[in-house]
């Protein structure tokens, strides 16, 4: 009976989460592969926005990763791999992964994490150079990070 | 025919800038007047694990970028040099001195350049080559101190730097240097920030490598202080390093700080065998 209550009391919590939108960046349920099944924001991803972060603001991918269908876009970085094809390489759930915490992926990545708030060292203001006072936000957010993956989606060459 | 040489000239610019950057350092060698050959290429010293040749950051710029350097008269940091030649003849302060009326001609700190930062055994502390210039102020001249990474501090290491030029870096890392060194290898390899990226994996692990339109260097200092196109002013060491840590989103260190002074030996180390190069000139 106890237990019963319990689940109950997590399945109300877990549709009261979904229904205030996102997963917070702690509560983010990797998969041992590093992979993350469930939409952040519990809202499907923009195609076009996505494309936008690609080259903007906090995403810039297009610095460290080349992406022919972003071609029209000047200078694409060489650090990561190429995104050509990355639909035909891994899943969705593996992708939001990825550009949630690469690490959990790649040993050692250089790659930001781009949904996480804790664990760095001398954390500044954005890019002040000054301490970073207050609550923390992630690189990107739920929505954003469902954006980006929903357009490295339709990076299919196969 | 002005006109017609004038759209060639365009069309070969055109071409040169659509090419690709290679991924590596290019193969120019770099005379400056035509006078003092620098190295900028040698192997790697003993303690340097992961890389085996030494390039100096010269070898990853624009050709353009790279001909201004090669020409005193084209580099604008010799303005600076020119500055600090009239700030090194100045009596300042109330011990009625100036740096001329201890060092003679400047052409006395040759070699200077090349070893510092270098422990000063009457202080019991590595030192830069800033804080010696300041040590000076204060106690021989009895003038104020310079801002670390100020335009009067720029110039005069400018100026240092310039009669040094065309000789090796050769910091010592051993003996009272070494865990100000240990000190300073942590730090490079310390993942910084919300990017969290250390030093190291932009000029060690991703050297060669365009990030959006830059191409990384292995992020070498014998050519500061480095008259940079972007801001277009000298630019001291720790302002670089400022800048950089500042890049990763964090709380940078200061300029002066144990950590610079620290990071700072360790990367000149990184350089030991390249030429001194300063005031160079980069993008």
């Amino acid at each position: 009976m106890k237990k019963i209550a319990m689940t109950v009391a997590a399945l109300v919590a877990s549709a009261g989460l979904a229904s205030a939108g996102a997963v917070a960046p702690g509560d983010v349920a990797f998969a041992e592969d590093g992979s993350v099944a469930q939409s952040l924001s519990g809202a499907a991803g923009d195609v076009e926005n996505g494309r936008k972060i690609m080259n903007k603001g906090a995403g810039n991918c297009i610095a460290c990763h080349q992406v022919t269908a972003l071609s029209h876009l000047l200078f694409h970085g060489e650090i990561g791999p190429t995104l050509d094809g990355a639909a035909d390489r891994w899943t969705q759930a593996e992708l939001r992964g990825i550009v949630a915490n690469a690490k959990n992926v790649f040993e050692g990545s250089m790659m930001p994490s781009f949904y996480k708030t804790t664990g760095f060292i001398r954390l500044g203001k954005a890019y002040t150079g000054k301490a970073h006072e207050g609550e923390v936000m992630p690189l990107l957010t739920a929505q954003e990070i469902e954006d980006v993956v929903s357009f490295l989606m339709t990076l299919k060459e196969e | 025919m002005k006109n017609t040489s004038k759209l060639v000239s365009a069309l070969a610019l055109a071409a040169m800038t659509s090419t690709p950057a290679l991924a590596g350092p290019d193969e120019d060698q770099l005379w400056v007047n035509d006078e003092i050959q620098m190295v900028t290429e040698v192997a790697a010293p003993a303690h340097m694990e992961n890389i085996d040749t030494l390039y100096s950051g010269w070898r990853y710029r624009s050709n353009e970028t790279q001909a201004i350097q090669m020409d005193d008269f084209e580099n604008p940091g010799f303005v600076g040099v020119e500055n600090a030649m009239v700030s090194w003849a100045k009596v300042e302060g109330d011990a009625g001195e100036s740096c001329q009326s201890c060092h003679g001609d400047v052409e006395s700190l040759k070699g200077v350049r090349a070893v510092y930062p270098r422990w000063n055994e009457a202080a019991g502390e590595v030192r830069t080559l800033e804080m010696q210039v300041n040590d000076c102020r204060v106690t021989r001249m009895s003038a104020e101190e310079w801002g670390y990474t100020s335009g009067p501090m720029a110039n005069m290491l400018a100026l240092i730097s310039s009669v040094s030029r065309g000789m090796p870096v050769n910091v010592a890392i051993d003996g009272p240097a070494q865990a100000t060194w240990e000190h300073g290898k942590e730090l490079y390899y310390m993942r910084t920030g919300q990017l969290e990226l250390s030093c190291a994996n932009c000029h060690e692990d991703s050297v060669g490598l365009m990030v959006r339109a830059d191409h990384l260097s292995q992020g070498q200092i014998n050519g500061f202080p480095t008259y940079r196109l972007k801001n277009t002013k000298l630019n001291t060491v720790h302002a670089r390093f400022k800048g950089c840590v500042r890049d990763t989103r964090a709380q940078t260190y200061k300029p002066g700080s144990a950590e610079f002074i620290a990071l700072e030996l360790y990367v000149a180390s990184r350089g030991n065998g390249l030429s001194v190069e300063g005031p160079s000139v980069r993008n």
